[in-house]
């Protein structure tokens, strides 16, 4: 098997394990109270983490480049209530901007 | 797939998910066209690349075992890189565990269906919506698998993403579906906590280690 081969299916196979583990170890239980308020603070834990790599994650650590302008901008444009697709625009567009002008 | 069959009661729902993930189209279809660009640099066939996205489907860890290969990296170190990344999907599914119905394969295929957007998605309203992240997971996946393997066949025609900003526009949507909890006070802190520790871990670990770091502050929940 080709090296590009062995990383598909190992990455693969660990990857669905990953994915499964909480449905199929948890199931459907209900959690208790304690539990439950851990479980609560993932979603906006794992999305502001996802934000701060995306946004000055680089290579061999933080990199602050465009990005940060445009990501600030569209924080300030849903801070002010402009739905999540524009606001994403807004980003894309700022971001993009100022790369063709670096 | 077994999913869309067993699932045709459920379609009107399942609706829902596609069109909540349908703005967001764009992002996957270029991320999977530059994908396939990179993995054919890196030495995939068409082939390979095409199943790498359609059992892994998780698009920061095939770009990141793209890139070790692609510079001349070991299979070991591009595996491990890949598997940092989505060590996160750890946490991520047992958020949602409660939503995915039995028997246990089932359960176990629709929860191959978690992915960053779907989930985030999916969980918009406080509680998951399993018609959500089926129904955005479908869409997504099959744009994914579809572009990785155009990618492939088109080649290096199509310019980085990063020049038209695609990169900052997912930190965009990550942080507007963040805001809605931000509203709590327990959710703020807990989350301005977990940039603090993901900034100090970025510059040392590899990547994906600070997400993972980051999910040991919901512990914060705990207290009374």
């Amino acid at each position: 098997m080709s090296e590009t081969w062995v990383v598909v299916v190992v990455v693969g196979v660990v990857t669905i394990v990953f994915k499964a583990a909480g449905p199929v170890l948890l199931g459907s239980r209900q959690l208790s109270g304690r539990t439950l308020r851990v479980v609560e603070l993932l979603a906006p834990v794992m999305l502001t983490a996802l934000v701060v790599t995306q946004t000055v994650g680089g290579d061999g650590g933080i990199a602050v480049d465009a990005r940060v302008a445009g990501v600030g901008a569209a924080g300030i444009a849903l801070w002010r209530g402009v739905p999540i697709v524009p606001a994403m625009a807004i980003a894309a567009v700022v971001t993009a901007a100022l790369r063709a002008l670096a | 797939m077994a999913v869309t069959g067993a699932e045709a009661a459920g379609a009107p729902r399942l609706r829902d998910g596609v069109r909540a993930a349908a703005p967001l189209a764009a992002g996957p279809v270029l991320f999977g066209l530059s994908y396939g660009v990179l993995a054919v640099d890196a030495g995939f066939s068409t082939l390979a690349a095409g199943v790498f996205s359609a059992t892994t489907f998780a698009g920061s860890a095939q770009f990141a075992a793209g890139s070790v290969l692609e510079t001349g990296g070991s299979a070991v170190a591009a595996i491990v890189a890949a598997a940092m990344l989505n060590a996160r999907y750890v946490p991520m599914s047992v958020a949602a565990a409660a939503v995915f119905p039995r028997p246990l394969w089932r359960r176990l295929v629709e929860a191959q269906l978690i992915v960053d957007e779907s989930w985030a998605l999916a969980g918009r309203g406080g509680r998951f919506d399993r018609h959500v992240l089926v129904g955005a997971g479908l869409l997504l996946y099959v744009l994914w698998v579809a572009s990785t393997v155009v990618g492939t066949l088109v080649g290096d025609r199509l310019g980085d993403p990063e020049d038209y900003g695609l990169d900052a526009a997912f930190a965009a949507l990550f942080l507007g579906l963040a805001m809605p909890y931000l509203r709590s006070r327990r959710a703020l802190e807990a989350s301005a906590l977990a940039a603090l520790l993901v900034l100090c871990l970025l510059p040392f670990t590899p990547a994906g280690v600070p997400i993972v770091a980051a999910s040991a502050v919901c512990l914060l929940g705990l207290r009374r």
